[in-house]
């Protein structure tokens, strides 16, 4: 495991060390690039902290395969990149009905489909909210440099462990490869499973140990028997699984403002709000919203600086979290909304933004 | 063990239909756990989706309903993180050999210690009787109102081609060979498959003239064949793919091998290749 102190690391290896210090121990994947790098470290370092590490036949079974560890008690983790995390969906559905603790990290680059393999975007923010069938939630986190990718990740699968939910961290081709200088501290908060009591959210027994469990995604009762055709049951069990995460966003949430007075607002996450820090320096009238939960969206903290403000909201897509940026906006009296949408692989520069302003 | 320590009696009754092969199945499960007095407290039942994929749910034991076609790649996390545990899987032909083909085979090939119980009722039972990846030439179902047109998997010799340790077909129609099937699954260490021909009058049978669950019991009998009593020689009469094609089975073990199991492969593995 890594010591505390400083290292020199690329995006892909922080999180996969950041992993092991939260305690996965079970790692399954199928290479894809830019996040193969992360599965190769694995592969190295599983073995070394007595971890299992398995190279799936695609990255259907690669979920699948995690979500069966998880169900055993143990931390369980893959990691991909668009193609292989829309072959994901349907078990992030099932992960989420079925309360899974897991946390995916999708190296996102270019879409849709191949598309560009190994050129950054952010092309993904819609579909790891979005991307399974019916009424679901997941927790989403969008680190912007290599140590809020470690820090990020260790919480994921804290997240993962309160919440019994699927847990994605969104990193992407550039914080992936790129090398910057970590921290990495004396102490972290490692949660266990059951180990911190949530509203609404049950507690987590294994396979295994002769409790008789029964796991199913089919609509359930609480002792997880299908119950498929009973209005109520459906009602309560989907109500409970979105609520448990909407009506927690408050504490999950996690957002960096810089000028809050300010009254022009860049919103930005990831890898292109580092195109916004230059601008806000020094110019007061500037100010930056920087979720680091995408989702559940920040409404919260959003509302608290939104009103009456123009937002400009700067990200790596044609059509993504601008959407729901402006929805929350207008609720809370947002002023106007611009938008910057850069694809192609060409990282967000201030001049972007300059052009707007 | 009682019959309800081994069902969950809170799940009754099942929701199977008349005459359906699963309830021979599950109580040749339950005779075999019985006879090897296996502590049920450690074993784990893992399905995919269809009528095959209910069985784990009426199984008084840990169970993992999983999602259509990916049973195996989930039951492969439970055994890589417990291998204390027994991990059987139980589904369907068309969950498991038509969208979770692939899986299928490459636990097959890791030789993963894992136990497969495939029910081949030759169509898509749950969905309403759809062609399945083994249902024979000619043969009505729903999506194939005119026959098949298509050449069925053999499924066991797929398996054991794929590296099993210890591969067998049976049918509901040789409960007392199942059994005994079951039980050397088991006890072999390494990927086990039994595949096991069942009836399914409601929605194979009826639109193939086997509408009565006995009438189809009696012609899957009817079309069992010993494997002793194969030949497998380049010029026998009997090609394997031809008479999987007319629905025409051969029963018994397959294969027997003892190879390392996942996990366990730490030698080089000593291949016998050509002569130089
Ligand atoms: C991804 C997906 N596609 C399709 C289905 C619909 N479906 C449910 S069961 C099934 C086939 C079941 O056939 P089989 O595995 O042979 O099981 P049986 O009912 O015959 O035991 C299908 C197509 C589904 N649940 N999920
Ligand atoms: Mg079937």
């Amino acid at each position: 495991m890594l010591t505390p102190g400083r290292y020199f690391l690329a995006g892909n290896i922080a999180a996969a060390e950041a992993a092991l210090i939260a305690g996965c121990r079970f790692y399954a994947g199928y290479p894809i690039t830019p996040s193969s790098e992360l599965m190769e470290h694995m592969a190295k370092r599983m073995p070394e902290e007595n971890g299992v590490f398995i190279q799936m036949e695609d990255e259907l079974s690669a979920i699948s395969a995690i979500i069966g560890a998880a169900w055993t008690g143990k931390k369980a983790m893959t990691a991909t990149s668009g193609p292989g995390f829309s072959l994901m969906q349907e078990n992030i559905g099932y992960a989420a009905m079925t309360e899974t603790p897991i946390v995916i990290v999708d190296v996102m680059r270019g879409g849709p489909s191949t598309g560009q393999p190994t050129i950054v975007a952010q092309g993904d923010v819609l579909q790891s909210r979005f991307g399974s069938h019916g009424d679901y939630e997941t927790i989403v986190l969008a680190p912007n440099s290599v140590q809020e990718l470690f820090d990020l990740t260790i919480r994921a699968f804290n997240l993962a462990s309160i919440f019994r939910n699927p847990v994605i961290v969104l990193s992407d081709a550039e914080l992936a490869h790129m090398v910057e200088k970590i921290e990495v501290a004396q102490k972290y908060d490692i949660v266990e499973f059951n180990q911190v009591e949530v509203d609404l959210v049950p507690s987590f027994v294994p396979l295994g140990y002769g409790f008789k469990v029964a796991v199913t995604g089919l609509t359930h009762n609480f002792k997880g028997y299908p119950i498929t055709n009973d209005v109520k049951v459906h009602r309560e069990l989907v109500t409970r699984l979105v609520d448990k995460i909407i009506k927690n966003e408050p504490t999950i949430s996690d957002v960096e403002i810089i000028n809050p007075e300010a009254e022009t607002i860049i919103v930005s996450y990831g890898i292109s709000s580092r195109a916004a820090y230059p601008i806000i320096k020094d110019n007061k009238d500037v100010g930056l919203f920087r979720p680091r939960t995408l989702w559940p969206f920040p409404e919260s903290k959003f509302k608290e600086i939104v009103k009456g403000k123009r937002v400009i909201i700067l990200e790596m897509n044609l059509r993504g979290y601008a959407i729901e940026v402006e929805r929350v906006g207008r609720k809370y009296g947002g002023k106007d909304f611009e938008t910057i949408h850069i694809i192609g692989g060409e990282v967000p520069k201030p001049s972007h933004i300059e052009e707007v302003l | 063990m009682e019959f309800f320590d081994f069902y969950r009696k809170d799940r009754w009754p099942h929701q199977f239909c008349p005459g359906c092969g699963l309830g021979t199945i599950m109580n040749c499960l339950y005779k075999a756990f019985n006879d090897l007095n296996i502590d049920i407290d450690k074993t784990v039942f893992v399905s995919g989706i269809g009528c095959t994929g209910r069985v784990p749910g009426y199984i008084n034991a840990d169970s993992l309903h999983t999602t259509h076609g990916r049973a195996i790649a989930f039951a492969t996390g439970i055994k890589l993180s417990r291998p204390d545990l027994n991990v059987i899987v139980i589904s369907g032909d068309g969950d498991l050999f038509a969208i979770g083909g692939n899986h299928i085979i490459h636990a097959a090939r890791r030789n993963i210690d894992l136990k497969v119980i495939a029910v081949n009722n030759a169509n898509y039972g749950l969905t309403g009787g759809q062609m399945a990846p083994t249902t024979p030439y000619n043969m009505i179902t729903t999506t194939t109102p005119y026959g098949q047109r298509e050449y069925p998997f053999a499924l066991a010799e797929l398996i054991a081609a794929a590296g099993a340790n210890y591969v067998a077909r049976w049918t509901t129609a040789h409960p007392n060979q199942l059994v005994k099937s079951i039980k050397e699954a088991m006890q072999t260490k390494g990927f086990s498959f039994i595949e096991v021909i069942s009836q399914c009058p409601v929605n194979f049978g009826r639109r193939n003239k086997m509408g009565d669950p006995v009438f189809h019991l009696r012609w899957i009998k009817d079309h069992s064949v010993p494997i002793s009593k194969m030949t497998f020689d380049i010029n026998s009469p009997y090609d394997i793919v031809d008479l999987n094609t007319k629905g025409i089975y051969i029963i018994g073990d397959l294969v027997k091998r003892n190879r390392s199991p996942y996990g366990e492969i730490e030698k080089e593995i000593e291949v016998k290749g050509p002569q130089e």
